[in-house]
């Protein structure tokens, strides 16, 4: 199946010269979530407002669905919603206005039904005579995703959207985002909140500089990069680690009750079993042991800093 | 063509309009009542007749040009300032619409209105003076052919400004004294031969001879020359809005 969104050598140099995204080849399959995760100036914005139409590209092409960006605009941008980063509200319209004028732009016409299901969906059907500006930022939050969505598009960008709004906001985006998918629309999505990435996304990318760091299978990701640590709580307090065990990679909390082992999951042997048995020979009596799977933040951070160094 | 999205755009214009219609048309009926009472009662009492008509008559179709420029000028750039200034022209850029689409939805809108304010300033006028329009087709041609290149023109000024203060600069110090200099308010024949020279390069000046003569069969310059520099304003407008969408120009980076 061909990728719904495919870029290849797709590049931004701004007018002042930032080099805001370097040549990029990606393809996002559909019905798939892309998680891009990246710091701040990272080009995650520029790289979807050039997808969208509202930065022209430098060089490169991008097509959505199969059309070119450029030369099959219309065919394109048809498929694409889009939830911007800023809270962008005509502050005098009324929410139900405001829906129905973005799904006359996208050319389509008057769908009472779907409106109100999108509305609703969003919590925003009550809210629907109300005007933008007596809202809270919340839920005009909500009014920008109501309206990427009334149009029916098959790719959705949310950018940033979970930045600075509320848990139970969050909650119902991360649902809304599950029945989008399960409906088979494409989600890309950015993103500094790696629990955001690690909850809903199928693959995630990190950027950073302009640059697609990584692109992998979330899973995956988190197994290849992902370092594990076992903890092992020991029923007496030892002063160090003793000399038997020196041959292990071991840490001792400060308290000495505890003792971290860190290995690899793709290691060849992961060393645990002799671990256990050297523990007992020790003479350790352990009380708990436990394991522990790096998060993508760690991967993340690793990640970053390996490039700014 | 994307008519649905043309829709939305001049629905969405017209409602900000009607939203505030008695300041839409207030002002306008308020502003040509009291040029009215001084220039057609105070001033006009002492003036004799103008070309045949008499002076309260024969400031009309200047009066609803000035309206009418202004009106085209400031409603248009405002529709799509706003926009850029609130950030809510993503909305348009990322929308499946070409630039015609745009153009029109928004200066259709913009001249719609300012036709709307130039039928009530000329209702208003009616209990003033008596009026008879000679030539109705060609009244309401020069009428509407001024709103939409005047409209068309706030355009380009609504995309070329940065802030509140470019968005007003233009009518203020552009439209409004060529307006004026146009001969909305005298005869261009009343003025010295060195002066007439000088307006001749006025562009406002042939609108409003050709509006006059669509009224009294009277003008300052020859009407086909009148059609001949509105429809060139309009084309040049065209042409500007065109290379300002091909280029991104102050919208998109
Ligand atoms: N309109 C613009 N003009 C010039 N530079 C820009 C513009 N928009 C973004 N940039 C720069 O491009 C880089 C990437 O920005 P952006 O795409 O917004 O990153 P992110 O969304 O990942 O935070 C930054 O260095 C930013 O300052
Ligand atoms: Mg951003």
């Amino acid at each position: 199946m061909p990728a719904i969104v495919e870029t290849r050598g797709l590049t931004k140099v701004y007018g002042d010269g930032t080099e805001a995204l370097k040549p990029l080849d990606l393809d996002i399959e559909e019905g798939e979530i892309l998680a891009l995760l990246g710091p701040n100036g990272a080009g995650k914005t520029t790289l979807i407002s050039m997808l969208c139409g509202l930065v022209s590209p430098s060089s490169g092409q991008a097509r959505v669905g199969g059309h070119d960006i450029i030369t099959r605009y219309r065919d394109a941008r048809a498929l694409i919603g889009l939830v911007p980063q800023e809270i962008a509200l005509e502050p005098f319209q009324k929410v139900w206005d405001a829906v129905r004028f973005t799904r006359g732009l996208f050319g389509q016409g008057r769908d009472d039904a779907h409106l109100e299901d999108v509305l609703r969906k969003l919590s925003l059907w009550d809210k629907r005579r109300s005007k933008v500006n007596e809202l809270s930022g919340g839920m005009k939050r909500r009014v920008l995703i109501a309206k990427a969505l009334s149009h029916n598009p098959r790719v959705l960008f949310l950018d940033e959207p979970t930045a600075g709004v509320d848990v139970d906001l969050r909650r119902d985006m991360w649902n809304m985002v599950a029945d989008l998918r399960r409906d088979g629309v494409t989600i890309i999505l950015t993103t500094h909140y790696i629990e955001e990435a690690e909850a809903i996304a199928d693959r995630v990318g990190v950027i950073n500089h302009g640059e697609l760091l990584l692109l992998e299978d979330k899973q995956a990701l988190m197994t290849r990069l992902g370092r594990k640590t076992l903890r092992i709580e020991l029923r007496r307090p030892v002063e160090a680690v003793p000399g038997g065990l020196s041959g292990y990679d071991l840490e001792l909390a400060e308290d000495g009750r505890s003792l971290s082992y860190h290995y690899d999951t793709q290691g060849e042997g992961t060393g645990i079993t002799a671990l256990l048995q050297d523990l007992s020979r020790e003479g350790l009596a352990l009380r708990d042991i436990h394991t522990r799977q790096s998060s993508l933040e760690e991967i993340f951070v690793d990640l970053v800093k390996g490039e700014d160094a | 063509m994307n008519w649905q999205a043309v829709g939305a755009i001049y629905r969405y214009e017209m409602a900000r309009f009607f939203r505030t219609i008695a300041q839409s048309f207030l002002s306008p009926v308020l502003s040509t009542s009291l040029y009215f009472v001084v220039f057609g009662t105070a001033i006009g009492s002492r003036i004799n007749e103008v070309e045949g008509v008499s002076y309260g008559a024969f400031i009309v179709p200047g009066l609803i040009m000035l309206s009418v420029m202004t009106q085209a000028t400031t409603n248009a750039s405002f529709g799509i300032y706003f926009p850029k200034f609130i950030g809510t022209v993503y909305e348009l850029l990322s929308a499946p619409v070409n630039f015609f689409e745009i153009v029109l939805g928004y200066v259709g809108a913009a001249a719609t209105k300012s036709l709307l304010i130039g039928m009530v300033i000329l209702a208003t006028a009616t209990l003033f003076v008596d009026l008879t329009v000679l030539h109705p087709a060609a009244m309401v041609a020069f009428l509407l052919l001024t709103c939409l290149s005047f409209a068309l023109f706030g355009f380009i000024i609504g995309i070329w400004a940065r802030n509140f203060e470019q968005l007003q600069l233009i009518p203020l110090l552009v439209v409004t004294p060529l307006v004026f200099l146009g001969g909305a308010f005298y005869s261009i024949s009343m003025l010295p031969p060195g002066w007439q020279t000088v307006t001749y390069f006025n562009p406002v000046v042939y609108l409003i001879s050709g509006f006059r003569w669509a009224f009294f069969g009277t003008s300052d310059v020859p009407v086909a020359l009148s059609l001949l520099a509105i429809a060139g304003f309009l084309l040049l407008c065209l042409a500007v809005v065109w290379a300002i969408f091909r280029t991104g120009y102050r919208i998109k980076p």
